[in-house]
């Protein structure tokens, strides 16, 4: 009963595939989108890292690192975004985001 | 050998279900509190995996800042969460027909992939067995890969100085000290010497300009 890679890539293939069930089912809730955009992207996480050490080489991590590193930036600026959206029109309604087109 | 197999299913089943309630929970702070045992349980798994640097890396940036961030904003908006989950049920049968399709494709990758036996002689960087993963991390990171780190560096310098200018506004009857205005201000400006008629004392006319 020994974990191979194939475990781990199940396991990040699980979560990946939530996170797109998230953005399909919480169509509305645009908090509940960027959750999930942070669930895919742990799930691409768990391939680098599983494929970095199961390989030895390091690189994988590294690159882990700066996914990491995009991920925060993303949820920083989406939940900027988002509370100035919210300022703007009073709610956080999904449907009506195209009105910030001007 | 049977521990680590355990812990395995342990932290995996516990990250799987979680991110399960991250997506069908109806309270958005409890999907957030189940994000961060998502993120726990992931950096259980790195663990497991031998990367323990990106294991703590994941506590300390995920739960400690972005969960937090979330967490906030969910707190600090005032909306009605009830009625942004309606058309889940209406989008559920979609969503999971989709979600059935792209699982299998990805289970069928993971199950049926080879490794082609010329990948392990073209290691860009081997992991050191003499020195700790986070040792490891950084004798790459800063050497062969200082670009990509002073990259990602620049990633958050630049996202930081964009949430904080979408976010900051100025509203208009704070009264914001001006450095110039302070500075050109001088005695001729800042006071009038009135003679004073005995016995009047200052009109109320008077006062008004004085004052101003």
């Amino acid at each position: 009963m020994t974990i191979g890679l194939g475990h781990y890539l199940a396991v990040a293939a699980i979560l990946f595939t939530l996170g797109i069930l998230g953005i399909f089912l919480n169509r509305k809730n645009i908090i509940v989108i960027l959750m999930s955009i942070e669930l895919i992207l742990l799930a691409v996480n768990i391939n680098m890292v599983a494929f970095s050490t199961f390989l030895g080489d390091i690189v994988g991590q590294v690159f882990a690192l700066l996914v990491l590193t995009v991920a925060a930036a993303e949820a920083a600026i989406g939940l900027a975004v988002l509370v100035v959206y919210f300022r703007n029109r009073g709610s956080i309604a999904v449907e009506d985001v195209n009105l910030m087109k001007g | 050998m049977i521990l680590p197999a355990l812990f395995f299913y342990l932290f995996a089943s516990v990250c799987v279900a979680s991110a399960v309630m991250v997506i069908a929970s109806r309270n958005p702070v409890h999907s957030v509190l189940f994000l961060i045992l998502a993120f726990v349980n992931a950096s259980g798994l790195f663990v497991l995996m031998g990367a323990e640097f990106l294991a703590m890396l994941l506590i300390v940036v995920y739960v400690g800042a972005v969960a937090v961030l979330f967490l906030f904003v969910i707190m600090m908006l005032d909306v009605d969460f009830t009625q942004l989950r309606e058309g889940f049920i209406q989008y559920l049968p979609f969503g999971l027909v989709i979600g059935a399709i792209f699982l299998a494709e990805l289970l069928l990758v993971a199950g049926g992939w080879v490794m082609n036996p010329n990948v392990t002689k073209s290691i860009t960087a081997a992991i050191p067995t003499n020195v700790s993963n986070t040792e490891a991390l950084g004798l790459v990171l800063y050497t062969k890969y200082i670009h990509y780190f002073q990259l990602a560096g620049m990633v958050l310098l630049v996202a930081m100085i964009g949430a904080i200018v979408l976010t900051l506004r100025h509203k208009v009857k704070v009264r914001r000290q001006d450095i110039n205005v302070q500075n050109a201000r001088n005695p001729e400006l800042a006071m009038e010497v009135r003679k004073v008629a005995t016995g009047q004392g200052l009109q109320d006319a008077d006062a008004g300009s004085w004052v101003k």
